[in-house]
């Protein structure tokens, strides 16, 4: 082989691994279709066909229909892998227009890599800001900074969920204070009835716990003043809510392996009857209402809220809420086209939410349905009443802190780590 | 042949295209990965250079001297028993069933094909508690050993145990059939030799069959120990590193660190004194089987 056939081939040779390695790449993906219609494209941990995808693909039929073109998809990522995902497309200018919110850290990062949409002015402009329910609005300004950058795609109230029968059965009724819960709890594990459900492998339903009792015990604020750095999760006052959990887990009242179960079969020990009471969010409403899977039946649940602390400078009325898992919008590939689209969205998101999954949302809602069910209604009244919303334990920690708290919280339940332990673990990370 | 081989620019356009496409998918990111240990940071706020922060951090790191200890601990136990079981396993293929052991050699090979999701399943089924329980805590209430009974996945210790038992029933059947093909290489005329001089049993294993299969035996080690060092799927699938941080080995450790904290740098860092680790350890018993099987 002589010198140019050499440099022929190896030339040859390079431009087809170079072109074989750029067809490796995927393509970003626009937000406008050739004919100019929106295709939008949204990165989700719910499937298509369920859920929010199942909401915005009607949604977009609908809209489809005046503006013919428009495209909706999904790309599905499993919760896990949501923010390592968010994190290398928006890494590779890739991230879709819709896609799942990271948590607080990240967020405020994509926004200032101009990737994060700032929904508040964006909707005053388009005129649907009156779309958004205020507390809703007030709820995602206090997890992201101040700031608007993610959609209510849920809006869900917590507390604790009883079995009606399990607790007339047993002459009681639902407690004012954390000692009558307690006290409630010790009764039934007294007459071989498990007193809560709660998922330790997950955490955060032990965790939000701590969060409650800490709102009751020292107001509402009691978790700013940890983010401002006024005050440490290590200070008694905070160690004092982690011990009281971690009583509950020493009493057994959590029941056998609380450590192993994860959130489904802890659904499904509250559903079947095997349990008294059960903290979950108002999202659960779509399990109590499948009879399928609930085996004690819908009317059979009743829900107070999350008990006073005697003495405390909270109060039941600051009612635990949260967005569920918001949606942001990339602000690079925003436009015009994709704007009118957000603004359909927005006056129909909470009607066919409510019709099609019977989800209350962050959406105002123009046209309830005549027959709504017992139980979305009673959540509907009580996210009505929400003068004050109050956060989840780690809404405002970094994402360290969170996976920090939620995975330690087992070994809390379970008395394998101390509640001063517990908390020197998470304000290490904060 | 020959000839062109001589021809350096020949066997680099033959090589040219593989090295360069090994060097890009395998070399560059272990360079780079190297690299992100002097940086902190993640793809979306920018990374940092640090010096040597992340080492400072790592040997202050409570975390990653307990997921050490879990890893070695692991990886000493169930190399033993994987191999150790295995070796048992091919001696009872040999000397017990002899050419009836196709069919146990298969069902045991069995689970070596399984996905570690699936096995994982088994045995969180297996040790279950709630909702229902599972095969162990059953037969313990039947047998009314209730005092017994408890969350097997829920306790560091125990849970331990249970990944040692799955990993250990996953893999040996894979050693048992490697050293099986080492053993009926072993020459039938030295094994009948031996028996006529009065070796049987224990004896004939101690003093014929191992110093024979020592070369086959010093493989299974080495596949082994840096099989269990890099241990990752089976754990996820069963305990996700739990209850808290006591199942968590290294690769799950450096896995959360860079891909759920958001610390590219000392996720790195983590990688890097894994890696150091599995090459001490392999060099470790390379030297050793130098020395014995020479």
């Amino acid at each position: 082989m002589n010198r140019r056939q050499f440099v022929k081939v190896a030339g040859g040779a390079t431009i087809s691994l170079a072109a074989f390695l750029a067809g490796c790449g995927s393509s970003t993906g626009g937000s406008t279709n050739s004919n100019g219609s929106a295709a939008i494209e949204f990165l989700s941990v719910q499937q298509e066909g369920m859920g929010w995808p199942l909401v915005l693909s009607t949604i977009t039929d609908q809209y489809a229909k005046t503006h013919p073109g428009t495209t909706f998809k999904v790309n599905f990522a499993g919760q896990t892998t949501l923010y390592q995902k968010v994190q290398l497309l928006a890494g590779q200018g890739a991230l879709p227009i819709l896609y799942n919110t990271p948590p607080a850290d990240l967020m405020t990062q994509l926004v200032k890599n101009g990737e994060g949409l700032d929904i508040e002015s964006t909707f005053q402009q388009l005129g649907v800001l009156q779309e958004l329910q205020p507390v809703a609005i007030t709820l995602l300004k206090k997890v992201f900074n101040g700031q608007l950058v993610a959609l209510p795609f849920e809006l869900n109230m917590e507390g604790f969920w009883y079995n009606k029968q399990i607790f007339s059965q047993n002459g009681l009724q639902p407690p004012n204070t954390w000692d009558a819960l307690v006290q409630i709890a010790g009764s039934l594990q007294q007459k071989g009835i498990q007193p809560f459900s709660a998922s330790g492998k997950q955490g955060w339903p032990i965790t939000r716990l701590i969060g409650n009792y800490l709102y009751r015990k020292l107001g509402p604020n009691a978790l700013d003043s940890v983010k401002s750095g006024q005050a440490k999760l290590t200070d008694p006052a905070y160690v004092e809510a982690a011990q009281a959990v971690a009583n509950l887990g020493k009493q057994g009242y959590f029941g056998k392996g609380v450590a192993t179960i994860d959130y489904d079969p802890a659904v499904d020990i509250f559903l079947q009857g095997k349990a008294a009471m059960f903290y979950m969010g108002s999202w659960e409403l779509r399990d109590f209402n499948n009879p399928t899977r609930n085996k004690i039946g819908a009317d059979n649940i009743g829900f107070f809220p999350f008990p006073n602390v005697v003495g405390g400078m909270g109060s039941s009325t600051q009612t635990p809420m949260n967005a569920g898992q918001p949606t942001s919008v990339n602000k690079q590939k925003y436009n015009a086209t994709i704007g009118q689209w957000l603004a359909f969205m927005a006056k129909n998101y909470g009607d066919i939410a409510l019709q099609k999954e019977g989800a209350v949302t962050g959406f105002v809602v123009h046209n309830p349905p005549a027959n709504l069910d017992a139980l979305t209604a009673l959540v509907e009244n009580q996210i009505k009443q929400v003068s004050e919303p109050v956060l989840w334990f780690e809404a405002q920690f970094s994402t360290k802190s969170t996976n920090i708290s939620q995975q330690d919280a087992a070994l809390l339940a379970t008395n394998a780590m101390s509640p001063d332990a517990f908390m020197a673990a998470v304000q290490q990370t904060f | 042949m020959e000839t062109m081989l001589r021809d350096r620019r020949a066997a680099l356009l033959l090589v040219g295209p593989a090295l360069l496409i090994y060097s890009l998918i395998v070399l560059v990111p272990v360079v780079w990965s190297l690299a992100y240990t002097l940086f902190e940071g993640n793809v979306l706020s920018g990374f940092q250079f640090v010096g040597f922060h992340n080492f400072a951090v790592l040997v202050s790191d409570a975390s990653f001297w307990q997921a050490l200890a879990f890893t070695l601990k692991y990886a000493v136990v169930v190399t033993l028993g994987q191999v150790v079981i295995g070796l048992l396993l091919s001696l009872m293929y040999v000397f017990y069933l002899g050419k009836a052991s196709g069919l146990v050699r298969t069902l045991i090979f069995f689970p070596v094909i399984l996905p570690a999701v699936a096995i994982a399943q088994l045995f969180s089924k297996i040790f279950e508690i709630a909702p229902q329980y599972g095969l162990v805590n059953s037969l313990l209430q039947a047998v009314h050993a209730n005092g017994l009974i408890q969350p097997w996945l829920g306790q560091g210790g125990s849970a331990f145990w249970v990944i040692v038992i799955m990993d250990i029933w996953t893999s040996m059947g894979f050693y048992a059939v490697l050293l099986f093909a080492g053993l009926v290489e072993i020459p039938g005329d030295i094994l009948e030799g031996a028996r006529i001089d009065g070796a049987s049993g224990w004896r004939l294993v101690r003093y014929i069959v191992l110093p024979l299969l020592t070369p086959i035996l010093f493989s299974s080690f080495i596949f082994s120990i840096n099989g269990t060092l890099k241990v990752f799927a089976s754990i996820v699938a069963l305990t996700n590193g739990g209850p808290g941080q006591e199942t968590t080995p290294l690769t799950l450790y450096m896995f959360n660190t860079a891909f759920s904290n958001g610390q590219y740098g000392y996720g790195s860092t983590i990688a890097t004194a894994l890696a150091i680790m599995s090459l001490l350890v392999t060099l470790l018993i390379f030297s050793s089987a130098r020395r014995d099987v020479a």
